[in-house]
C-alpha cells in the first residue's frame, strides 16, 4: 500500500505575535514547525504502513526551509519526501495549491490513499484536500475521526459531520482528512531523527511538472483568491459593569440580570 | 441585462431537515442581491423535498433549483458537486454560498476546484465593493488576524461561517419558482454511507444559555457544579480548552476557535481567563458574565458584567438562588 501524506510548515502558533499596527503577523517572532493537524496525518499512514506494509511518502509545498518538515515526517516515519518549491510555486492560494500538488501526485503515478490534517493552523481553510481529491477525480471524506477497516480497495472510515458519524466506505485510490481526535501521533525516536538528517529530499521545480500541468495554474499568477487587506480584529465594546458585594447579594443581581434578560421568569 | 443568477445558496438539509445556516444565508444573499438588482436563487438536493423548497421561497429565494432523486437522499459529495456543477454552468451565478458547515466544507472546494474558481474559507462577512464585487472577510491564524479577500474569477465563491447572519423573517405569502432540474446519470461515485450515528445529545452551538468552566476549576467533579447552574438556567455546559485536552469533559463541550463557535442569549464564564481561541468562539453572545479572580483576566474586557471573586463562593449562593425560583414556580 502506497500512502501519500501532505504537509505543510507553519509559524508555530501558540508562539507568534501579531504587528497591530501593520496587522499581520511578525514571523520572526516564532519558529516554524509542521502544522500539528498533518502530525495525525502522517501518525495514521504510519499505522497502516505497520499493518499492512507499504510505503509513506510526504509531499510539501512550500519555500526551502520546509526542507525541515519534511525531515520531521521523514523522522516520523515517512519513507520518502519530495519538495515542491519554485518561485513560480510562490504565493499560491488553496486553488493554486491543490493544483500544484495534484500534478505532483499524478507525475509519481500510483497511490492507494492520501492523507491530510484537517486543516492547518494558519490558513484555517480545510480547503486543499478536498480540491486535490477533485483535481485527482478520486473519492474524499473531510473530518475522519477514524478508520474502520482496510483493504486493498477500500476502506471504511467513521467522519464527524453535522448531528451525526457518518461510517463512509470509499475505494480506493481515495483522499481523506483527519482531525486530531484520531491518534496521538507520536515522537520520533533520536535514531530516526539522526537517520532522517542525512536522507535525501526529493525538490522538484515547475519543470517537473511542465508535462501534467498548465503553468498558468501555479503559484500568485495561478490564484483566484487576492487578500487585499489584513487587519486585527475588534471586539465589539461592552457594558462593562462589575458586579459586587457579598456572594449572596452578586447571586442575587446575577439573577436579576437573568430575569431582565428573559432567561428566568 | 440581468444575469440568469445573481446569488446562488446552497441549501444545505439533513434527514430533509434544512440547516439554518442555509435561512441565514438566504438572509444576507437577499441583501447583496437586491444591492446587485438582480435575484437570489438556492439549490436543493435531497429526496421528496417540495415543501422544504417552499421554505427557501419564504425566507428569500426568488428561484429554488430542485434536484429531488432517491440517490441524493444521503450526502454523496460527487453526486451533489456532479449536480452543482453543472447547474452552475447553466445560470452562472455572480456570487455562490456555502455554509460553513462540516458538509459546506467537505462540498464547496471540490465544487472549485472543479470549476476552476476561487474559495474563501470560514466567512464571517460578506460586501460589495463599488463593482459589485464580493469583499469576503474572514479569519485566520486561528482567529487572530482578519482578512479581506476578493475573487478575480466567477462564481465568487465562499463559504460562510454558522451564526453570524441574520435570516429575513419567514413569509408564507412570498412567491418564487421551483424549477426541478433533471438529476445528472453517474454511476458509482466510489463513495457509500454505510451507517449514521448520532453525535451525542449536547448541541452546544445552538444552545440559548451557556455555562461554561476554565482553569479557575479545580478538579473534575466539580463540573457537577457548573452542571447545576446550566440545568437550573434550561442551558448546556461549557468548557474552555485546556479542560477538554486535560480529558475533565468532551470536546462537544468545548467552546473557541478549536472547538465550537457559540451564540447563546447568555454566556455565564466562569474562571476561565479569555484566550483569544475561547474569546473567538463566544465573544457574538448576546451577553456575557464573567466570574473571574483576576481583574486583568482578558475575559473582563469583553464581559457584559463581571464579578471580581471565587467561582467556589459565589456557585453555591447562585444555585441557592435558583432553586429558590425553581421552588416558587412550582408552588
Amino acid at each position: 500500500m502506497h500512502i501519500i501524506v501532505l504537509v505543510k510548515q507553519v509559524p508555530e502558533i501558540e508562539k507568534v505575535r501579531f504587528d497591530y499596527k501593520k496587522g499581520r503577523l511578525d514571523r520572526s517572532s516564532a519558529g516554524a514547525v509542521t502544522n500539528p493537524f498533518d502530525l495525525n496525518a502522517l501518525e495514521a499512514a504510519v499505522q497502516i504502513k505497520e499493518a499492512f506494509g507499504g510505503s509513506v511518502t510526504a509531499i510539501s509545498m512550500g519555500p526551502m526551509q520546509a526542507e525541515k518538515t519534511l525531515r520531521d515526517a521523514l523522522a516520523r516515519g515517512a519513507d520518502k519526501a519530495i519538495l515542491l518549491s519554485d518561485e513560480k510555486f510562490a504565493g499560491a492560494d488553496t486553488l493554486a495549491t491543490a493544483y500544484t500538488l495534484a500534478a505532483a501526485i499524478r507525475k509519481i503515478g500510483t497511490f492507494d490513499l492520501i492523507i491530510c490534517g484537517e486543516k492547518t493552523v494558519d490558513g484555517d481553510t480545510a480547503q486543499v484536500g478536498p480540491e486535490v481529491a477533485e483535481f485527482l477525480g478520486i473519492p474524499h471524506a473531510a473530518y475522519v475521526e477514524e478508520i474502520q477497516q482496510i483493504s486493498s480497495d477500500s476502506i471504511v472510515v467513521k467522519a464527524k459531520m453535522e448531528r451525526h458519524y457518518y461510517i463512509i466506505k470509499l475505494n480506493l485510490p481515495a483522499l481523506i482528512t483527519v482531525t486530531k481526535d484520531i491518534n496521538n501521533p507520536r515522537l520520533p525516536t533520536l535514531r530516526n531523527k539522526l537517520k532522517a538528517m542525512r536522507a535525501p529530499i526529493t525538490v522538484w521545480k515547475h519543470n517537473d511538472l511542465a508535462e501534467i500541468s498548465d503553468p498558468k495554474y501555479f503559484g500568485f499568477s495561478g490564484s483566484p483568491t487576492r487578500v487585499i487587506k489584513v487587519y486585527t480584529p475588534t471586539t465589539g465594546k461592552r457594558k462593562g459593569q462589575v458586579i459586587t458585594g457579598t456572594p449572596e447579594e452578586i447571586a442575587q443581581k446575577i439573577v436579576q440580570i437573568l430575569r431582565e434578560n428573559k432567561i428566568l421568569g | 441585462m440581468p444575469e440568469k443568477c445573481g446569488v446562488l445558496v446552497f441549501a444545505e438539509q439533513e434527514d430533509g431537515k434544512i440547516h439554518n445556516v442555509t435561512y441565514e444565508l438566504l438572509g444576507k444573499g437577499r441583501e447583496l442581491a437586491d444591492r446587485l438588482r438582480n435575484n437570489l436563487c438556492a439549490v436543493l438536493l435531497g429526496y421528496n423535498l417540495e415543501n422544504e423548497a417552499k421554505e427557501l421561497i419564504y425566507y428569500g429565494a426568488d428561484k429554488v433549483y430542485l434536484f429531488d432523486h432517491p440517490s441524493l437522499k444521503e450526502f454523496d459529495v460527487i453526486r451533489y458537486k456532479y449536480n452543482i456543477v453543472n447547474l452552475v454552468k447553466e445560470i452562472q451565478p455572480r456570487i455562490f454560498l456555502i455554509g460553513a458547515t462540516r458538509i459546506g466544507r467537505s462540498l464547496a472546494p471540490r465544487i472549485a476546484a472543479a470549476l476552476k474558481t476561487g474559495l474563501t474559507a470560514d466567512c464571517v462577512d460578506l460586501d460589495l465593493d463599488e463593482e459589485g464585487n464580493l469583499v469576503q472577510i474572514r479569519p485566520a491564524f486561528s482567529g487572530n488576524i482578519m482578512a479581506q479577500i476578493k475573487t478575480r474569477t466567477k462564481p465568487q465563491m465562499a463559504t460562510v461561517r454558522y451564526k453570524i447572519m441574520k435570516p429575513v423573517n419567514r413569509d408564507p405569502k412570498r412567491k418564487g419558482e421551483i424549477i426541478r432540474k433533471e438529476v445528472g446519470k453517474l454511476g458509482e461515485t466510489g463513495i457509500k454511507v454505510l451507517d449514521k450515528l448520532g453525535a451525542g445529545e449536547v448541541n452546544i452551538s445552538e444552545a440559548e444559555v451557556i455555562v461554561s468552566a476554565g482553569r479557575g476549576l479545580r478538579n473534575p467533579e466539580d463540573f457537577k457544579l457548573i452542571k447545576e447552574v446550566a440545568d437550573l438556567l434550561g442551558g448546556v455546559v461549557g468548557s474552555s480548552r485546556p479542560l477538554v485536552d486535560a480529558g475533565w469533559i468532551g470536546k462537544e463541550h468545548q467552546v473557541g476557535f478549536s472547538g465550537n463557535i457559540v451564540k447563546p442569549k447568555v454566556y455565564i464564564a466562569l474562571g476561565i481567563s479569555g484566550s483569544p481561541q475561547h474569546l473567538f468562539g463566544m465573544r457574538d453572545s448576546d451577553i456575557i458574565i464573567a466570574v473571574n479572580k483576576d481583574p486583568s483576566a482578558p475575559i473582563i474586557n469583553v464581559s457584559d458584567y463581571y464579578v471580581i471573586g471565587d467561582l467556589y463562593e459565589i456557585l453555591p449562593q447562585l444555585i441557592c438562588e435558583l432553586k429558590k425560583i425553581k421552588k416558587s414556580e412550582g408552588a
